[in-house]
């Protein structure tokens, strides 16, 4: 098959040749001691990591952020690519075409991979597409810039009751999860907002810093990387994120929403069962690493450790969850 | 006077001035092989900013970025294929001049231009980039979808071929653009079921297509040299290029700053910038006419504004953490990863990283000069002295190479070829590429800004307003207008005589 056939050898002529560069770079530096793998045990040589979507994005950075760890645990590197189109859709699509040996990895995201094959033909399936681990998870949050008049989630609600419609939010796409929060807080608190989507959380950000839009459905994340821009009014999780102890929760203050962006990796169907296990037990080891939990934290994001054989109820709980917001969401019918 | 001049002696290591030195030679060459974009090639050096130190790493991606955008114009003057969205109006003029024999002093133009355009993009990054920052805030969806109208009205206006032509190319583009997911309304249009399309048209392989597949075929179907050669060798004609560039120098300034703010611009890019100045440049030119002929101006205006995009682009992608452009969206990924942290208080934290990086954007910036002509001369003598049958399959096999690796997609080189034959067919009958390739771009911005707008604007029962009722909506309109019926008013008010330029058609004819 062609298209596992990576042709780059001008890149990877010059990648060779900035490795040469680095590792001019590399003496001195306070990564000595590597552990190398043996030859001819897993891994012993670069893991393709495919992105779905374009750099620069969530899935982007916190996939930026296992690999620096990933490589001082396992010496060997994971490259990052893109395929970026149909929201994930394209990379999605084709993920069971390439070949199971364990050196294709592909950055899945929910609720997307479940929202989208229920939607429309996309060309996959939610059970096509086999996961091995679920590492983190960024909490769905209202945004709103330091200058707005909404000090608190009351003062929204009411604004928004007084001014049916008139409150506008942007948000990143649409089937997503800042457009099904939208929804379903709608529902919950008895209001109706207007939800306008962007491309990507940047644009979405920019609108809000911009003021062409009230509000924000985002995450914590975007409070976290602007610092001192916006007030989070209230974060979708369980406890309080340690980053904001100010911020309540939509379950303090009444409304059960427990939601965001959760991502995971999975490979393709024909890769063996040990393997994926090797996989989980390899990412989870990455997760495990205190330096890598701080900086994840201080990005204003989640962990989770949901390893291989825990997927499935993983995946059955978050579907019922996610398919209930969409069909009340009118998403899915 | 320049804040951070100590920064300036961190980023003169040897070892930075090694990694300014190669990352312009690798983004110079990435940038000039049309598939081949500067986000992929800094996405592949990202993991070098954990080994080493952030501030060289940040210095390479600069300088690869740099590089690449001039890059792009080879490719441009020397096969009429941009190399990147940014060069697409270096192809105006570019191509005509290699077409004559004068291949040679069109890269030395671009390069005095693409470093003049860095030059000045960078330094408004130094001194001015927070208050600079606070337009791309005041651009809202309304003004994007104005922008994008503009840059249609002149595509239009600019394009060789007649105007009808070139506003159904446009057209056609924009129509090409609604292929895929919306990104908008999430709704999936004229796919036909196919899981190819769905991710849409990129636009990489609809420039490859578009673009060198008729030159491949032009090649091939013509016994004539491709290029005019001189009768004796000239060195890299650097004396004549200064001479140009300095009769030129107010076109160069004035192109340098358009690409500078519409840089700023997040997702406008280089190829509206490189427009928008290219049309100033005829407009002021006292002999419009020559533009789309061969005309240095054209060249100049184009190049020093795709460039000075690169600083521009920087402005909100650290003040504001809102990347200008693609690649800006690595390197601020890789920033994060860093734990650096995107604000106006970069500017002013005298011990921030930003300084050396920008100082290197600098670095890169003039070592662009020599590294640009030495390796435009190798591109130059490459396309006049290889022999055709060898010429044919190299172009073509970049062109399969460029258009898979945008996504290691096979389905791209197909859409790419498809669009190329097609792309021949209509160029048979006088419809350029630009247009379409342009409305492709624009297509999608035009798009997102109006149905952003209209919502924003019908739930604050304020259509009129949002669509008519914004100062910077008001202006881009009028520029519009100005732009469309500017041969007119000329004609009635200024007394110029003939204005409509008689443009002969270029192209690969």
């Amino acid at each position: 098959m062609f298209s596992h056939f990576r042709f780059k050898p001008f890149l990877t002529a010059w990648a060779l040749s900035a490795g040469a560069f680095s590792a001019l770079a590399f003496v001195g530096s306070p990564m000595g001691g590597v552990a190398s793998a043996q030859a001819g045990e897993y891994p012993d040589k670069p893991i393709h990591y495919i992105i779905p979507f374009g750099p620069g994005g969530e899935s982007d950075i916190t996939a930026r952020l296992q690999q620096a760890y990933f490589t001082k645990d396992f010496g060997q590197d994971l490259v990052i690519e893109y395929k970026p189109g149909g929201g994930g859709a394209v990379a999605w699509s084709q993920l069971n075409g390439y070949k199971g040996d364990g050196y294709t990895w592909m950055g899945v995201n929910l609720p997307h991979i479940i929202i989208k094959p229920r939607q429309k033909n996309v060309g996959f399936k939610t059970d096509d597409l086999t996961t091995v681990y679920m590492f983190q998870y960024t909490p769905d949050a209202i945004v709103v810039p330091k200058d707005s008049p909404f000090k608190t989630l009351q003062d929204f609600i009411d604004y928004a009751k007084a001014n049916p419609g008139k409150l506008t939010m942007s948000g990143s796409g649409k089937g997503t999860a800042n457009h099904l929060a939208n929804v379903r807080f709608d529902k919950m608190a008895g209001i109706k907002t207007t939800y306008v989507a962007f491309k990507g959380t940047a644009a979405a950000v920019a609108a809000v810093l911009g003021h062409q839009v009230r509000a924000e459905w985002g995450y914590t994340s975007v409070a976290a990387t602007h610092e001192g821009k916006f007030r989070l009014l209230a974060v979708a999780m369980n406890k309080r994120h340690p980053k904001f102890p100010d911020v309540p929760t939509f379950k303090e203050l009444g409304f059960d929403m427990v939601s965001g962006t959760y991502r995971g990796v999975a490979v393709p169907k024909s890769t063996p069962e040990s393997l994926r296990i090797k996989i989980s037990d390899m990412l989870g080891k990455v997760n495990a690493n205190p330096e890598y939990r701080k900086r994840m934290r201080d990005d204003g994001m989640a962990l989770l450790d949901v390893g291989y054989k825990d997927i499935p109820a993983f995946m059955a709980k978050k579907t019922v969850e996610e398919v209930a917001a969409a069909k009340s969401a009118g998403i899915l019918k | 006077m320049l804040p951070g001049l100590d920064h300036l002696v961190a980023a003169l290591t040897p070892l930075n001035l090694a990694f300014a030195l190669f990352g312009v030679v690798a983004g110079t060459v990435i940038g000039s092989l049309p598939g081949l974009t500067a986000t992929m090639a800094i996405a592949v050096l990202v993991p070098l900013t954990f080994t080493m130190v952030p501030t060289s790493a940040l210095i390479l991606m600069g300088a690869i970025y740099t590089g690449a955008i001039y890059g792009g114009a080879y490719s441009a003057i020397l096969l009429n294929t941009p190399g990147t969205p940014s060069a697409i109006g270096t192809t105006f003029d570019g191509f005509p001049m290699a077409k004559r024999g004068d291949g040679d002093l069109a890269i030395t133009l671009a390069c005095l231009a693409s470093v003049t355009g860095g030059l000045v993009g960078a330094a408004a990054l130094l001194v001015i980039a927070p208050p600079l920052a606070k337009v791309a805030l005041a651009f809202g969806p309304v003004e994007y979808f104005w922008l994008a109208i503009f840059g249609l009205s002149l595509i239009s206006a600019l394009s060789s071929g007649n105007l009808l032509k070139s506003l159904i190319g446009a057209c056609l583009g924009l129509l090409i653009s609604t292929i895929g997911v919306a990104t908008v309304s999430a709704d999936v249009r004229f796919t036909f079921g196919s899981p190819i399309l769905l991710g849409g048209v990129e636009k990489i392989s609809a420039l490859i297509g578009l673009y060198a597949v008729p030159v491949l075929i032009d090649l091939v179907a013509t016994p004539a040299r491709h290029l005019e050669v001189a009768a004796e060798p000239r060195g890299f004609r650097l004396l004549e290029a200064l001479r140009i560039s300095w009769a030129g120098k107010f076109n160069l300034l004035r192109s340098s700053l358009i690409g500078t703010f519409v840089g700023i611009l997040p997702g406008a890019g280089g190829s509206i910038a490189a427009l928008v100045s290219y049309s100033e440049a005829r407009r002021a030119s006292k002999t419009p006419e020559r533009f789309g002929k061969g005309e240095p101006q054209g060249i100049q205006a184009t190049e020093s504004a795709n460039n000075a995009t690169v600083g521009g682009g920087f402005i909100p992608t650290l003040v504001l953490g809102i990347p200008g452009t693609p690649p800006d969206a690595v390197i601020l990924g890789a920033l994060l990863v860093q734990g650096v942290r995107t604000g106006p208080e970069l500017f002013t934290d005298k011990g921030s990283i930003v300084y050396t990086f920008v100082y290197g954007l600098f670095l890169g910036t003039v070592l662009m000069l020599p590294v640009g002509l030495v390796i435009g001369r190798y591109a130059y003598k490459f396309i006049i002295h290889v022999p055709k049958a060898l010429l044919v399959p190299s172009v073509a096999f970049m062109t399969v190479i460029g258009s898979y690796a945008i996504r290691n997609d096979i389905s791209d080189v197909v859409i790419m070829t498809v669009l190329g034959v097609f792309g021949w067919v209509l160029d048979r009958f006088g419809f350029s590429p630009s247009p379409i390739v342009l409305g492709l771009i624009l297509g999608n911005i035009a798009e997102q800004g109006f149905v952003q707008a209209w919502t924003i604007g019908s739930a604050t029962d304020n259509l009129g307003g949002m669509f008519f009722g914004r100062p910077i909506s008001l202006a881009i309109i009028a520029f519009t207008l100005l732009s469309l019926f500017y041969p007119l008013i000329a004609r009635l008010i200024l007394k110029r005589g003939d204005v409509w330029p008689k443009k002969a058609r270029g192209g690969s004819s």
